[in-house]
């Protein structure tokens, strides 16, 4: 008897200690990245200097007179970002009404599984995709010389982000009380009126999860937009061909050399930034649901 | 569940202790450079390796320049580079031209223009001529498709174009394949790549009256075209493994796995 407990004391601890190393191997590897990136991100940043890192418009690496300014990148991160979010959570969001709400079971049930079909397809299959639909549609639809652009980025971007937008605003949606619902509709609100003056405003700050999320995964997002934005270090505009943050690290890795690749870890370290704010805003915004 | 998973485990780890077992006889040729060469060291390797199992041939994908810098240090048996060495580079350095890749400028099956100039492909490529009606095609822009700033094809091109840090690209994309499926999907482009990765579903076009065959590329009257060269140090004997496969790559019986891997041999 007191052999069998002898052991069990014993496995108990062993799995405990497996637990504890397990979760501290996630706080590790944060550690590991953030260090490497700023150990191999930094010293590039105070060759080149700061401002005319950041602020630079001229991306020539590899020329006689090399310069590296990466505003252009910066901007066209931002500007793809906000154009994704800004046709894409009003999609997502009456998508998300319209499977928590309108729908009859049978059809929301078929809807949210596409859905969660199209967040499980892989992004190289999304740029594929653009570039071979998306890009040749936007040059025929408005007449230019050639679609590889910010534009076809941002739709490819959206149809990207909306799974997360649409699953995440539909929690939010239906964790709001069903009394509020009842008691709009009883005061003889339309349905219309009730899901926007009511369910909408309850679900707010889930709702707002929901574009953060979606913001990160635009933000981050490479394979896909390289297919489709043409890759030219220009300063943004919509119909022109760009380069995001992520492109621009992912596209030249493979054969920089020197201070070139130096300024690569640089992006990644400016690209790992934006992506801590969007984390730390996310956080603030569930901490105040919660109060 | 439990017992095939840790029979699956088993067998992890038997196959990475295996993985650590080389044949201690065995000897290593190790090659540095070129990603442009991916292809022709693929199957020169894999033809020697087949014949001769005892030696393991390495390919390091590090880039011309980097290549060069690693057989001139010694951190390699052979370099590997895709553009010809600089009058400084030559004076330790050997260069040995293994086979010759030919860059195709290609455009859409649906523009008429089947010919141009070295000179009126560098006006393109600048953006001096923006219509393709000042050369002989439909009245349409041009759109350029090109590879990304370090590529070892945009290097050859712009340098025998004589067009460095001067295109006005509306697009550089990051592999062959997607320069060929852009200008495929646009009526207006205009783009190069490896001879060997055209497909049918573009038009390659002739530079200064010559369409690229295997014939115009060795004999140089096609004039797009670059060296794949191995980089060996003067005052410096190669190890016997790396000699042999050397003299095996730069023979005869080489030219076949060339002209598998997509480049032309060298004219002998």
């Amino acid at each position: 008897m007191r052999r069998i407990k002898k052991t069990a004391n014993f496995i108990e601890k062993a799995m405990n200690t497996i637990f504890t190393s397990c979760g501290f191997l996630a706080v590790f590897f944060v550690i590991l990245i953030t260090g490497f990136l700023l150990t191999s991100g930094i010293p590039a940043i105070g060759k080149i200097g700061i401002y005319d890192f950041l602020f630079g418009t001229e991306w020539t690496p590899t020329s006689a007179t090399a310069s590296y300014g990466i505003l252009p990148f910066i901007l066209t991160s931002v500007y793809g970002t906000l154009g994704a979010i800004i046709i894409g959570v009003p999609l997502g969001l009456m998508c998300a009404i319209f499977i928590s709400k309108m729908a009859n079971p049978k059809i929301a049930k078929t809807v949210r599984a596409s859905v969660d079909l199209l967040s499980g397809i892989p992004s190289v299959v999304y740029g594929l995709v653009g570039m071979i639909i998306i890009v040749p549609l936007v040059r025929k639809a408005f007449n230019l010389p050639d679609g590889a652009n910010l534009f076809s980025a941002i739709i490819v971007l959206t149809v990207m982000i909306l799974p997360s937008v649409i699953s995440v605003s539909e929690t939010a949606i239906r964790a709001v009380p069903k009394e509020y619902e009842e008691a709009s509709l009883a005061l003889g609100a339309t349905k219309t009126e009730t899901v926007f003056k009511v369910i909408v405003p309850a679900a707010k700050s889930g709702i707002l999860t929901s574009v953060a999320l979606g913001i990160g995964r635009s933000i981050g997002e490479a394979m896909a937009v390289m297919m489709v934005s043409g890759n030219v270090a220009n300063m943004p505009g919509l119909f022109k061909s760009v380069r995001f943050l992520t492109t621009a690290v992912a596209s030249e890795m493979s054969y920089s050399s020197g201070l070139h690749r130096e300024v690569l870890f640089s992006i990644a370290l400016v690209l790992f930034v934006f992506i801590l704010i969007i984390n730390l805003l996310l956080n603030l915004m569930v901490k105040k649901d919660k109060r | 569940m439990k017992k095939y998973l840790c029979v699956f485990y088993c067998v992890m780890v038997l196959f990475t202790i295996l993985a650590a077992c080389t044949s201690s006889d065995q000897s290593t040729v190790a090659t540095d450079g070129s990603t442009s060469m991916e292809k022709v060291m693929g199957f020169l390797s894999e033809g020697y390796m087949a014949e001769n199992p005892d030696t393991k041939i390495t390919f390091n994908p590090t880039g011309s320049a980097a290549g060069i810098r690693a057989a001139s240090e010694g951190r390699c048996d052979i370099g590997l580079s895709s553009r010809d060495l600089e009058d400084e580079e030559k004076a330790e350095l050997n260069a040995t031209v293994v086979a010759i890749d030919g860059i195709a400028i290609i455009v859409n099956p649906e523009n008429p223009v089947t010919g141009l100039s070295i000179e009126q492909i560098a006006a393109l490529y600048k953006g001096e001529v923006t219509n393709w009606s000042e050369v002989g095609g439909a009245d349409a822009p041009v759109v350029l498709i090109g590879r990304e700033a370090a590529s070892g094809t945009r290097d050859g091109f712009e340098s025998i174009t004589a067009t460095k840090d001067l295109c006005k690209y509306s697009q550089e994309l990051t592999s062959t394949g997607d320069v060929v499926q852009t200008v495929a999907s646009n009526p207006n482009a205009i783009g190069y790549a490896s001879v060997a990765s055209v497909r049918e579903t573009v038009k390659q076009i002739s530079v200064e009256g010559v369409a690229p065959t295997t014939e115009t590329i060795q004999n140089g009257t096609y004039k797009v075209q670059r060296s794949f060269i191995f980089v060996t140090k003067k005052n410096a004997e190669l190890t016997d493994a790396a000699k042999e496969f050397f003299d095996f790559a730069t023979s005869e019986a080489a030219d076949d796995l060339i002209i598998k891997a997509g480049a032309v041999p060298v004219s002998r």
